[in-house]
């Protein structure tokens, strides 16, 4: 056997810490979330008006390549390289450098450093994919792709850094959120409320009828997404382990019971149940279970999804009282669900579910609730405010919005010289 | 030489149809429509915004006929396609200058 150096050594240690049944787990639950974006391409591409199903569609799919080029390039590194203040990570991982088949200490201890970047590189992806709802049939494609590369890198990157980073200042403050409350739901539904706002109303607005063109393939997003979502939460356990078990249940029962429950109020406000909105019920459940999914046991689960059919229904009704524009609801169920998601966890937290979380108010610890409400108001104003300035430079370099008669034409033409639909 | 057009309620189609040809009817064009008339629209809702859809779906059947065919033909539209509801739709009967067979050039009464 040939003498072994000290190095050798040290990475033959790594190599043995390494778990199979956890990578395997973990890259798994990667290509289960990435699963999720084409989903919601299609929960979105459904909603939208005929002439825009092509565009709609193509604003998520497209982000899954263009921000997977940017997490690999700076994203990864400004979110997990070396902490700077609490605030940001640093470029000494720009284009992977140093991140290896080796395990890192924090991050995954247990499998390769890049199953844990690739499967943070699905959540970098879809979380600007949500925001697309709100300014959906009438933003211009280039100004899109713009504002989604700096959004990501100047709002989702210190985001997730402050929250799963080492050294962020919101998880040294004790704030918890197991697989993205704050990161992906609260940030890009207050993120899509400033977008409605400066993108403005579509045209018609109040008059104009913007009816579902194919809720069937809404449905089918839908059910993608639930079925991603395993990945998104049980994954963030990191392990193959039975908190990834149980996980995984609390994210199917508050899909399940906000199904329900969103069912339940329109039926009692409108006379009658929607397939759309046992959709959006179930979307909202699993937005407000994700947060706490790591930490809260099935009855608390039950408890939250119920809430967030009937908080995010809610929400969605307030667009037309405010009179904003948030054409596919992303404020309503993202910011509405998310934000109930992050304060629940205050509530419902369990050190009997994650010895590694705290306790929330129902055992014992009232103090976690006004971590997590701080969290949530930290994120709220500094996603809300940035997002509002990167829309003010995109528009001042290459206009927001398309022209009247461009919108009136469809974006699927107006941008991409092609038709969803050839009948 | 008449063209008999009725805008109907969809689900009437096939029997107009069958019973068209059983006169002896040898073609006869169908297009779906938008309309409306003394039927209101209906409502639909999307995710609790309430919408009123004032355009009704229905099918138009346009068909040339020699002029002893109309009356029967009319009689049959009327039978199959009622309801008693409001919204059964109309007919109309117009007169028709002329008929040509692309194919062959026949004219009038032969084109038809």
């Amino acid at each position: 056997m040939a003498r072994s150096l000290p190095w050798e050594k040290e990475n033959n240690e790594r190599r043995e810490l390494m778990n199979t049944g956890d990578t395997a787990f973990v890259l798994v639950s990667s290509a289960l979330v990435m699963l999720m974006t084409p989903g919601l391409a299609l929960f979105y591409g459904g909603m939208v008006r005929g002439k825009n199903v092509l565009g709609t569609i193509m604003q998520s799919y497209i982000i899954l390549a263009l921000i997977t080029l940017e997490w690999v390039l700076w994203g990864y590194s400004l979110s997990f390289g070396p902490d700077h203040g609490g605030l940001i990570g640093g470029l000494d991982w720009f284009g992977l450098r140093g991140v290896g088949m080796e395990p890192h200490e924090t991050y995954g201890p247990t499998v390769p450093h890049l199953a844990f970047m690739v499967f943070q590189c699905m959540f970098a992806v879809i979380t600007p994919a949500l925001i697309t709802g709100a300014f959906a049939e009438r933003m211009r494609f280039n100004s899109f792709l713009l504002f989604t590369l700096l959004w990501a890198t100047f709002v989702y990157n210190p985001l997730a850094h402050w929250v799963w980073g080492s050294g962020g200042w919101m998880s040294k403050m004790g704030a918890m959120d197991f697989a993205g409350g704050t990161v992906v739901h609260i940030s890009s539904g207050v993120s899509a409320l400033a977008a409605a706002l400066v993108v403005g109303r579509r045209l018609g607005y109040g008059s104009t009828a913007y009816i579902p063109h194919n809720l069937p393939m809404t449905i089918t997003g839908a059910a993608l997404l639930w079925f991603g979502w395993f990945g998104f939460n049980a994954g963030s356990a990191l392990a193959a382990n039975g908190l990834a078990a149980s996980a995984f249940v609390v994210t199917h029962i508050a899909s399940a019971v906000a199904a329900l429950s969103w069912l339940l109020v329109e039926w009692v406000h409108r006379g009658k149940p929607t397939t759309l909105g046992a959709a959006s019920g179930a979307v909202a459940g699993l937005v407000a279970i994700t947060p706490g999914s790591g930490f809260v046991g099935p009855a608390s689960a039950i408890f939250i999804g119920g809430l967030a059919g009937v908080i995010c229904y809610g929400g969605v009704m307030l667009k037309g009282k405010l009179g904003y524009d948030d054409s596919l609801d992303v404020v309503g169920i993202h910011g509405f669900g998310g934000t109930w998601g992050a304060l629940a966890t205050g509530l419902f937290a369990s050190k009997a579910v994650n010895s590694a979380g705290s306790d929330g108010l129902f055992f014992g610890n009232p103090g976690q609730l006004g971590v997590q409400f701080v969290s949530v108001l930290a994120t709220i104003v500094f996603a809300f405010g940035m997002t509002l300035i990167l829309l003010k430079v995109v528009d001042w370099i290459t206009g927001i919005r398309v022209t009247d008669e461009d919108e009136e034409k469809g974006m699927d033409i107006s941008m991409h010289d092609e038709k969803g639909y050839s009948y | 030489m008449k063209k008999v057009e009725a805008i109907i309620k969809p689900f009437k189609l096939d029997d107009v149809k069958e019973s068209l040809s059983a006169l002896g009817v040898k073609g006869l064009t169908v297009t779906e429509v938008k309309g409306f008339g003394r039927q209101r629209g209906h409502r639909e809702v999307y995710r609790g915004a309430e919408y009123q859809v004032d355009f009704v779906s229905k099918i138009k059947i346009e068909v040339v006929l020699e002029d002893e065919l109309v009356s029967d033909a009319v009689r049959v539209i009327q039978e199959k396609a009622k309801t008693g509801q409001i919204g059964d739709g109309k007919i109309f009967i117009l007169s028709v200058e002329n008929a040509i067979r692309i194919r062959t050039g026949e004219m009038g009464k032969e084109a038809i």
